[in-house]
């Protein structure tokens, strides 16, 4: 069967919302009716975490790939992937908050304050907030060339959280240690660019 | 022989979810997942991380079964909400069986706790070895209700069956050289899956030790449990035999225990070994010195209620069991002997 670009990015789309918003859905059922285990507030905040590492991840390897498999088309659907890795880094701060803390305020901030793997992980969340923010056509077109330079951040991003969940487990490294493999294959794609970026950062400091 | 009638405060048949319907519930997240997010990133990631994280398929559909004990009820604690059977004894940590709180309950069920055998030994006149009939026969049982606190701020409250880990000791008249007791779980990667399965297991080291101050030890709260909610313990929750100490942090609590020795130096405990600075050896409950890593103020209290139950309380220094344990530290620095 041979498809369109424009109809392959569609059903792409298509496929993204219902792998990511359905999830999130059939969680909160559960939770909600108290049947997501025992202590259904561990369980939200872990999978929504979770959720939004493999989103990030998914959306750093689309150019990549696309670049690999010569789909240039797939370069449309990266957006939908961080827009929704920041859907779910918001809902597992939310939970943290609401259910965890139960919107006891001053805890919440002395947490970030104080717990330097909850500093990251919110660190990194603002970041991913601006990115999220800046991902509206209108303002891509509007900050041009500094747009890009912004989104770099995204590397730095997925670095923060892979930290963020390592120091976050009690004594099971192995599945963080993993993702955190993951985000340098990543970044290892993306070497000379990176390596281009360090270098303008340390000429600018230089001058 | 002891009749046991059901407290008013007992959950009846309708406050229990149908456990047909509770062993569904992770297979409906499970489908959701693997057709979710995680399939989008390809089969060799859904083949290590989402294994652990929309759980495995490892479970086992038969259950370990349970007998009725007969016991002298606590009618102390009857105004202490309990957390429900079902939640107890499906959120646990026990790395034996899995690091994640639901595998326990999933991968414990062929655990064989007959034949058991209990060594006591060490620093005492009378060493001796109970097997598994004697766990329940040999001390007449008493139902406890206890609040556990577990060392990641959430807690339970708990119907043990037991008895006083005193009557135990003072069985082997220990010396005057015994100043510590050093608790032991079964070694055996056969039956235990995480024991030699590094992921599994959440990297601690196996055998599982713990260990208490001889006074610590001999304490009338200090229990060893052979049961819960009126019958004997499931695997998950440490059978044939556990530890429960309640005014400390629940790995403290040490499950599925083959010997007991008394000695005379302090050991190294299993948590304290891994992160010293984390874990110390005494791990009593206590609101005022934080884990490194997170606060220790306040706990949320595991009872029924889904996502919005109002659950968050203040931390009692001890657990909230001070009036009976709070001399064992006198003049100790806490902050120091955490």
């Amino acid at each position: 069967m041979f498809l369109t670009l424009s109809s392959k990015v569609f059903y792409i789309k298509v496929a993204i919302h219902l792998a990511a918003f359905l999830p999130l859905l059939n969680l909160y059922y559960l939770a909600f009716i108290d049947q997501l285990g025992a202590d259904p507030v561990e369980s939200v905040i872990n999978f929504t975490g979770i959720g939004a590492f493999n989103l990030l991840l998914l959306s750093l390897s689309v150019s990549p790939l696309a670049k690999k498999f010569k789909q240039g088309y797939l370069l449309q659907v990266r957006r939908l992937l961080g827009v929704y890795a920041f859907v779910y880094a918001l809902i597992h701060l939310f939970n943290f908050l609401a259910f965890d803390l139960q919107f006891a305020w001053s805890l919440f901030f002395n947490e970030v304050v104080k717990r330097p793997y909850i500093t990251i992980g919110m660190l990194a969340f603002v970041l991913l907030t601006a990115l999220a923010v800046t991902s509206i056509n209108h303002l891509k077109r509007k900050m041009g060339k500094s747009w890009q330079q912004l989104h770099n951040v995204s590397y730095l991003i997925v670095m923060l959280v892979g930290v963020h969940f390592y120091w976050s487990v009690k004594s099971e490294i192995i599945t963080p240690l993993f993702y955190l493999l993951l985000a340098t294959i990543l970044l290892g794609f993306r070497y000379k660019k990176l390596k281009k970026l360090c270098l303008s950062v340390f000429i600018r400091k230089k001058r | 022989m002891l009749i046991k009638i059901p407290k008013k405060s007992a959950l009846t048949a309708a406050d229990i979810t149908d456990e047909a319907v509770y062993l569904q519930r992770r297979k409906l997240i499970k489908t959701m997942g693997f057709l979710g997010t995680g399939a989008l990133l390809g089969s060799a990631l859904s083949q290590t991380a989402n294994a652990g994280f929309f759980g495995s398929d490892r479970a086992n559909t038969t259950q370990f079964t349970t007998t009725p004990l007969s016991f002298t009820a606590d009618k102390d604690n009857l105004s202490l909400l309990k957390t429900p059977e079902q939640k107890v004894i499906s959120h646990n940590n026990f790395y034996e069986f899995g690091a994640q709180k639901h595998q326990p309950a999933e991968l414990a069920q062929h655990f064989n706790v007959d034949p058991w055998q209990l060594t006591v030994s060490g620093e005492c006149d009378h060493p001796i070895t109970l097997d598994y009939d004697d766990l329940t026969s040999l001390f007449p049982l008493e139902e406890r209700i206890y609040r556990l606190r577990c060392v990641e701020a959430w807690s339970m409250v708990i119907p043990w069956i037991g008895f006083s880990l005193a009557q135990l000791l003072q069985k082997v008249s220990p010396k005057s050289s015994a100043k510590y007791v050093v608790f032991q779980t079964l070694d055996d990667a056969k039956q235990m899956p995480g024991q030699d399965d590094r992921r599994l297991g959440g990297g601690i080291t196996f055998p599982y030790v713990e260990g208490l101050r001889i006074d610590e030890a001999m304490n009338p709260l200090t229990l060893m449990s052979v049961g819960l909610y009126g019958k004997t313990l499931p695997p998950q929750n440490g059978a044939p035999i556990r530890l429960v100490v309640p005014w400390k942090y629940g790995f403290k609590s040490i499950k599925s225990i083959v010997s007991i020795k008394l000695v005379s130096k302090q050991p190294k405990t299993t948590w304290q070994q891994l992160a010293p600075n984390e874990y110390g050896f005494y791990a009593n409950v206590n609101p005022k010195h934080d884990h490194p890593r997170w606060s220790q103020a306040s706990e949320r209290r595991i009872t029924s209620g889904g996502l919005f139950a109002r659950n968050r309380i203040e931390t009692q220094p001890f657990n909230g069991y001070g009036e009976q344990v709070a001399h064992l530290y006198k003049g100790m620095d806490l902050s120091k002997f955490y």
